[in-house]
């Protein structure tokens, strides 16, 4: 409060959090001459997409498992490339899983196989995806750029408007009626629409509400696809897996950071936001340790950000009280299994399992898989995405034993019975139904993980935990990305930016938050 | 009590604990609701009740008035927190008028702070907010509760109030200044074993005093006063003769002089403490409160609008009136929120929201007012003046110990 000269900063940015976004947005900051230092309250940086081992000489991407969303450009521009990132796959393909019924490969340039259940959708689904594809391009600098404010009278605002309209309007008439008529219907019209085939509408609905707390009835399912699709516009190589797992993601965007002239101490536990004349000052370690910083940038979901590292008493009670409602509820499990054999799934070709495996078998299916987490109840019959990453890189296991790394939903983050009690039940239910479609899959188990969105709001330290930080939906997408007062990567406090997924455009190894974040630091401190 | 079996709209509106002897003394049956209580708004002539107000010593229910008791080891940090006024420089046993600001620094409601110990205040406010109390306590250590049915409240204001207390029994309450507050025991005629407490507040102005006791004591001590004030002809009064008090006092009323910011649709007619001229309640330098920043801006970019007093010439009150710089009425400048004839300045005087630059004291603007000529209406154009607030402000409000008149 006082009007005394402050010291001199110890550093010109600390990120909370060494995240990709973390290390994303500290690899911009330092290449533009800014003193920063990340803090990882881990062992090793990453956050939700690392590298370990699970059990003995098993290792596995612990909970993003695949890299898709990554813009190229972000990959070149850090020279990801260069600091040791290679892909042990890309342009993996996907495969719909059914126990009765033999595997659909989803393949748009192959229509093949689909038309032997159906002549008309692989009829209709070259064009059902051209369309969405065009409009996920449309949509793709709504993804890239800082979200504008609204009525603001500043020429950056309003030039980033300008450039949204444009791309919409260009689409032309019918797309951009197309593009107003889904944007907020829910997964299951749109699939009934065009297609007939209950496995490929389930394994098309699939990608719809991955990582969501929604079926594909709820409405708005649309939206989350063309997000996805949106983002993978740029990403290039589509699905991808890199060679050691996501954590080599993480190690190449650290590496790209301390050469940039970043420092990162891991081990580093923040627990409060240091705050002085109403604006963010450093920060203090959970050791009593006190940095001080002229900006502070949280990669920590706005939670952890708002109310705990910072506290609500510098903050506006409506703010605070946006922040609290933030839906935030993970519904999604990570399922870690060791074999000892590599997986038969029945009638699935060996190239196929070098992909990803949709068990989702039709959107009767999803939907009745999602009732249950409305309940706070686990699905009985989930719905899963299954890889298994030792076909590709055989490095992340002994010689002639494999990892699966499932995605599983629904799990609710508020369970009935707690997740302590129902962990096993849940891990054991999940293996019971995979084993339907890959009969021994049981006995070739040597060792299980699996992941609530409890452990992974532990593991992790994502308050409720969410993959995405926040649930990725139409009213929390954006200008209002995670709350109004925050979307622009500022927040009420001078000094202190966000830069993780619960900001736009989300989650998913994307890095673009983390951009987003340094870039609009540099501009408010230019 | 209520049931939670009957549906809320048959459930009557509740009861004082001196609906009982407002009732008895009612003349004329004018009730209004308030609150969710039922309350007087008239006992017989709306002019006799006011000047009791000014002359003798009046009773006036305030038990509707919404208490919030606030206690615990944040207590303090939570109210700086919540509202404008620094609350750290209010003693125990002292009572303070302040107000509290959503986000974007509008006046969500005032009310006064008691600090009645340590860790223990209470909230007094004209509505109901209890999610907006609990939401700003996210994070802080305290209870907060609604206790506006535990205790029942009775002002007794005017120039002899002081003296009817002690007539009463309540040796010391001349020792009371402004904004005060003390305990004290209810003579065994009244109360056995009874405490009331009393502070020096009011909404009327003058001398006055506010007395909080339990329900049981009520009518007991109703009573009392109305015995121990006899000699001076206290009466009861309802909402209406106050409420010209308090425009003459210049105090605002909310959802009549401005509406709480949480609840207004349109933009632009939420209302800013410093819009409403409560600029002293606003503090910029005590830490960070909900709405801070948002006052900041606006004191930085400098007011548009004000709440001003207005002296309007001719004997009509300007109710609800447009007001405007020309006498044509071409260019609209305002409105009149709250207006009376004020009996005791003889002026014809309003509260009005005014635009910058109307807003100083001595400018004039112009009035529409709508005359009732045995039923023919015709419009005038009044000349009024902006004028200090409040219209009258008598010595003996801050007197102490106060003269006995």
């Amino acid at each position: 409060m006082s009007g005394a000269p402050v010291a001199k900063a110890d550093y010109d940015c600390i990120v909370i959090g060494g995240g990709h976004n973390g290390l994303v947005c500290a690899a911009y900051l330092a290449r533009s001459g800014r003193s920063v230092l990340v803090l990882e309250a881990a062992n090793q940086v990453g956050g939700a997409a690392i590298t370990r081992e699970f059990t003995p000489g098993f290792k596995v991407s612990a909970c993003a498992h695949l890299l898709h969303l990554m813009p190229g450009s972000l990959i070149k521009d850090l020279g990801l490339d260069a600091r040791g990132l290679r892909l042990a796959a890309a342009h993996m393909p996907t495969t719909a899983i059914a126990p009765d019924s033999p595997p659909l490969p989803i393949d748009v340039q192959n229509p093949t196989p689909l038309a032997a259940r159906s002549g008309a959708d692989a009829a209709a689904l070259p064009a059902y995806h051209a369309r969405l594809r065009r409009l996920a391009e449309a949509l793709y600098p709504v993804l890239d750029t800082a979200p504008p404010r609204l009525g603001s009278d500043s020429w950056h605002d309003r030039g980033a408007w300008l450039r949204i309209g444009w791309r919409i309007r260009r689409l032309g008439r019918s797309d951009m009626r197309e593009l107003l008529r889904i944007g907020g219907m829910c997964v299951q019209d749109l699939l009934d629409e065009h297609f007939e085939t209950p496995l490929l509408k389930g394994a098309l609905g699939f990608d719809a509400v991955l990582g969501t707390n929604a079926g594909p009835r709820s409405p708005g399912s649309v939206f989350p696809l063309l997000y996805r699709m949106a983002a993978e516009v740029q990403g290039g190589s589509a699905l991808a897996q890199p060679v050691g797992g996501l954590g080599a993601v993480s190690d190449a965007l650290a590496r790209a950071a301390l050469a940039a002239g970043a420092a990162i101490r891991t081990g580093a536990t923040v627990e409060r936001i240091m705050v002085h004349d109403d604006r963010a000052a450093g920060v203090i370690l959970k050791s009593g340790e006190q940095l001080s910083a002229k900006h502070v940038i949280s990669n920590a979901d706005p939670k952890t950000t708002f109310l705990q590292l910072l506290g609500g008493e510098y903050l506006d009670t409506g703010f605070v009280r946006r922040i609290a409602h933030l839906r935030a509820r993970g519904v999604t499990a990570k399922l870690h299994l060791a074999l000892n054999r590599l997986p038969q799934f029945t009638g699935l070709p060996h190239s196929a399992l070098a992909g990803r495996l949709l068990l989702a078998p039709s959107l009767q299916y999803v939907e009745r898989a999602f009732n249950h987490a409305k309940y706070r109840e686990f699905s009985p019959a989930p719905i899963v995405e299954v890889t298994v990453p030792t076909v590709n890189d055989a490095s992340l296991a002994p010689a002639g034993r494999h990892v699966l790394s499932a995605v599983v939903q629904y799990a609710p983050y508020e369970l009935a019975g707690g997740w302590q009690r129902e962990r096993a039940r849940f891990a054991q239910l999940v293996i019971d139904a995979l084993e339907r479609c890959a009969p021994g899959l049981r006995d070739s188990v040597e060792a299980v993980e699996l992941l609530s969105p409890r452990d992974i709001e532990r593991e992790f330290r994502i308050s409720g935990g969410h993959w995405h930080h926040a649930e990725l939906a139409l009213d929390q997408f954006f200008i209002v990305r995670p709350v109004p007062g925050a979307a622009q990567y500022r927040t009420p406090i001078g000094g202190l930016y966000l830069c993780g997924a619960g900001c736009h455009p989300g989650g998913g190894v994307m890095g673009i938050a983390g951009r987003n974040a340094a870039r609009a630091l540099l501009r408010e401190a230019a | 009590m209520l049931t939670e079996s009957e549906p809320h709209y048959r459930q009557p509106l509740l009861r004082t604990p001196f609906h009982e002897r407002a009732r008895a003394l009612s003349q004329v049956d004018s009730f209004i609701p308030w609150a969710g209580y039922t309350t007087v708004d008239v006992f017989s002539f709306v002019e006799q009740e006011y000047f009791a107000i000014r002359n003798a010593s009046t009773l006036y229910d305030l038990t509707p008035m919404v208490k919030y008791r606030i206690a615990g080891r944040d207590a303090l940090r939570y109210l700086n927190r919540l509202m404008t006024r620094d609350i750290g420089k209010l003693k125990v046993g002292r009572v303070a008028y302040s107000v509290w600001c959503n986000d974007g620094g509008h006046l969500i409601d005032d009310g006064t702070v008691f600090h009645l110990s340590d860790t223990e205040y209470r909230l007094c406010t004209g509505e109901r907010q209890l999610d907006w109390l609990l939401d700003s306590a996210l994070g802080f250590e305290l209870q907060i509760g609604e206790v506006t049915d535990e205790t029942a409240a009775l002002a007794v204001q005017g120039p002899t109030s002081c003296a009817v207390l002690r007539n009463m029994g309540l040796a010391g309450v001349e020792r009371l200044r402004p904004f005060e507050l003390a305990q004290f025991a209810l003579p065994a005629g009244i109360a056995a074993d009874a405490q009331v407490m009393v502070s020096r507040t009011g909404f009327t102005g003058d001398l006055g005093y506010e007395l909080w006791m339990r329900p049981e004591d009520a009518e007991a001590v109703w009573d009392a006063l109305m015995e121990a004030g006899r000699y001076c002809a206290i009466r009861p009064i309802g909402s209406r003769a106050l409420n010209m008090a308090r425009i003459e006092a210049g105090f605002v009323l909310p959802n009549v002089d401005f509406v709480s910011g949480e609840r207004t649709l349109r933009a632009g007619t939420e209302r800013s403490p410093i819009e409403l001229g409560l600029g002293w309640l606003v503090d910029l330098n005590k830490g960070h409160y909900t709405g801070r920043r948002a006052l900041l801006e606006e004191q930085r970019r400098g007011p548009r609008r004000r709440l001003v007093g207005l002296d309007i010439e001719g004997n009509k009150p300007a109710h609800n009136a447009l007001l405007y710089a020309d006498k044509a009425g071409r260019r609209q400048i305002g409105s009149v929120s709250s207006a009376t004839w004020s009996p005791t300045c003889k002026r014809n005087i309003a509260l009005a929201m005014v635009d910058v630059p109307h807003i100083k004291a001595g400018s004039t603007v112009w009035a529409e007012i709508y005359l009732n000529r045995e039923l023919v209406w015709e419009r005038r154009m009044a000349r009024a003046q902006v004028v200090e607030r409040p219209f009258f402000a008598p010595e003996r409000r801050r007197a102490c110990p106060p003269a006995d008149y």
